[in-house]
């Protein structure tokens, strides 16, 4: 048997046994649709209502009605830019957003650019994927009504300065609202409304221990957004839909234990993924880390190993039980290399060299020592069949 | 019929090239293997035993043919150093690509009577562009060595089909090594002169504004654009120039129907 040792935490995590305990009473016990008035329907409704105060109350947002519960992140930032474009396109037709988000920003911008008559600028980032404040600032126009700019990037675990570039927004600019796609901060990063000072907000199950399947949107009272799924009404006639009792529940028990240890495991994570960086470093020649040195997320390291070819490697780790992700072109649809990584400013033949490792609540000391016992050997038998003969020099200069 | 007997061969192919394991094969390529090859996985020394032996049950779920992880894994006809290939005698050396597209290849090519007897390679791209340029250096040195004039004509659909498929967004990946090996042969046609057998790769300018050309067209197509829209999401083509879309589209049919057959 080969041990799988999973490193792709920032792709999805596994369920983590205290959230299917709770969920689990949802499927065949408590079965009730929240809109029935009968006594299952109401503990159904009553589940609901306390998983959203469970929510509300580890984000600080003011009322229950502030929390809407979607399908996914991806729906839950479609319903953030397209529900409130859509509302308030008399106000003005401009969005801002970055090059590194995730694609469900992007496309969504993409799609109001093409059908729907809106304008929409993408903020350069440095070469350690951050956004700058100041290029916020000058790409406000009279028109822009929306800012969508994510917490931290999915790829190379940059945390973007949120709340600097709310305050700066609103300087110069009051009435703007900002968005920020927290999909990946869920489990590691201080959420709270306060200290973000966003108007909006998307979560999801998937990425924090819990369901698949279930996200959700913070919307500030005042901020009017369209539904973009009509039916029922459900959620304050927000998003239509039998409520997903078992996966509300479950994100809800998710985001409330990932807070409550957020700190504990951040420290443990840093220092595996220290050990994993170090490591690296020191065993394998002509590698770099991507995105920011300190201001990431505890758990990723995304690296450029030059010479070889990004999904060549992950195949090889794969063969050894080493689950990993690549920016190469060859693991992407698109078969264009990861649009982070480019846009972070590093050129195409570093970007096909990349690799990602994002740890989690499983990973141990002793993985991180396998994956430094087994990348070396790998990435020399690559670079042996290997043409190329880059110097880190040419490529980051 | 003729798939059956492709794969019969294929696999007299596989043992008849074992004892040509380069220097990928050593150490972690040998465990990789798996069961079905321990005979061969024991002809390498590894100093890397730490990692030795946790792999070989992992052969479920693979993305591609067997075929392909078979020749990903250990690839055939390389050289045993990177000293050697600097120090390498070909009567042909061809090279295309860049790091910059994700994919390089190198090809070397020994000459006897107008055929191929020794071809060495040196690939950086992903799975199946090492697999590919590994099963394409069986293809032309097996069975005397290819001739010539039939190994200019190698087709990247002979290389899938001999892989067992590839997966149609990755069959781009085993263009480059006829192309390598086209640019090796014109190579030696150059040096031992034969300039009248050169055959250059030609394009021809299809939109003049976009500068796209068929061959781009083409790439754009194994690359699995095969409606106008995504092949213009790719090239650009057409996008300021309007009177070349028939052709464009005819092209895409062409190609569409070369690479994925007939509808």
């Amino acid at each position: 048997m080969v041990i799988e040792i999973y490193l792709d935490h920032a792709a999805t995590t596994y369920v983590r046994k205290e959230v299917k305990e709770v969920m689990d009473r949802y499927f065949s016990e408590e079965f009730g649709n929240p809109g029935s008035f009968h006594t299952i329907g109401l503990r159904a409704k009553e589940a609901v209502n306390s998983a959203r105060e469970t929510v509300r109350k580890l984000i600080g947002a003011k009322r229950a009605e502030e929390i809407i519960f979607t399908g996914s992140g991806t729906e839950s930032i479609n319903l953030a830019i397209k529900g409130f474009c859509r509302a308030n396109k008399t106000k003005g037709n401009h969005i801002i957003t970055c090059k590194i988000e995730h694609e469900a920003v992007l496309e969504t911008c993409a799609y109001l650019e093409k059908y729907e008559g809106f304008e929409v600028t993408y903020l350069d980032v440095d070469r350690s994927g951050r956004v700058s404040v100041e290029d916020l600032k000058s790409a406000i126009k009279d028109n822009t009504i929306l800012i969508s700019i994510m917490y931290a990037n999915n790829e190379v675990g940059t945390i973007e300065p949120i709340h600097e570039l709310v305050k700066a927004a609103k300087s110069v600019k009051k009435e703007v609202i900002f968005h920020t796609d927290a999909c990946q901060a869920g489990g590691a990063l201080d959420i709270h409304l306060e200290h973000l000072g966003v108007d909006m907000m998307t979560l999801n199950g998937s990425k924090i221990y819990g369901p698949k399947g279930i996200g959700m949107l913070y919307l500030k009272s005042g901020v009017k957004i369209h539904p973009i799924i009509h039916g029922g009404g459900q959620e304050f006639r927000l998003r239509s839909g039998t409520e997903n009792v078992s996966f509300i529940v479950g994100f809800a028990k998710a985001l409330e234990l990932a807070q409550e240890e957020r700190e504990q495991e951040n420290k443990r994570l840093i220092q595996l993924r220290e050990m994993l960086v170090e490591g690296i470093k020191e065993r394998v020649p002509k590698v770099f880390l991507n995105g920011h040195p300190q201001e990431r997320l505890s758990n990723n390291a995304n690296i450029t190993i030059l010479d070889v070819e990004g999904e060549a490697m992950m195949l090889y780790l794969n063969e050894y039980g080493i689950c990993t992700s690549s920016g190469s072109a060859c693991t992407s649809q698109s078969l264009d290399p990861s649009h982070v990584i480019l846009a972070m400013g590093l050129p195409y033949e570093a970007a096909h060299g990349t690799l990602r490792f994002t740890l989690g609540k499983r990973t141990t000391e002793k993985e991180i020592q396998k994956v430094l016992d087994v990348l070396p050997v790998v990435v020399e038998s690559l670079r042996k069949i290997s043409p190329v003969n880059l110097t880190v020099e040419e490529v980051i200069n | 019929m003729e798939g059956e007997i492709e794969i019969q061969i294929e696999e007299a192919g596989l043992s008849s090239s074992t004892s040509e394991h380069g220097t990928l094969g050593q150490g972690v390529g040998n465990t990789l293997v798996g069961n079905t090859h321990e005979e061969k996985a024991h002809q390498g020394t590894s100093d890397h035993n730490a990692t030795a032996g946790d792999v070989s049950a992992s052969n479920k779920s693979w993305f591609y043919t067997d075929i392909v992880k078979e020749h990903f894994f250990n690839p055939r006809n390389l050289f045993k150093t990177k000293e050697e290939a600097d120090t390498y005698f070909s009567d042909g050396m061809g090279f295309v690509g860049s790091p910059a597209c994700g994919d390089m290849m190198k090809i070397w090519i020994q000459v006897k009577d107008d055929r191929i007897k020794e071809c060495k390679w040196q690939t950086f791209g992903c799975a199946s562009a090492i697999a590919s340029t590994s099963m394409m250096s069986v293809m032309i040195t097996e069975n005397e060595g290819m001739v010539l004039e039939e190994a200019m004509h190698l087709k990247p659909q002979d290389i899938v089909k001999r892989l067992g498929d590839l997966p149609a967004r990755k069959f781009h990946c085993s263009v480059l090594g006829d192309k390598a090996l086209r640019a090796a042969i014109n190579d030696y046609y150059a040096k031992h002169g034969h300039q009248e057998k050169v055959i250059e790769e030609k394009h021809r300018m299809i939109d003049h504004i976009a500068k796209v050309t068929d061959h781009d067209i083409e790439e754009a197509v194994l690359e699995g654009a095969t409606t106008f829209e995504a092949v213009q999401k790719k090239t650009k083509v057409g996008v300021a120039n309007k009177q070349c879309i028939p052709e464009v589209e005819q092209l895409i049919k062409f190609y569409k129907e070369k690479y994925y057959g007939s509808e």
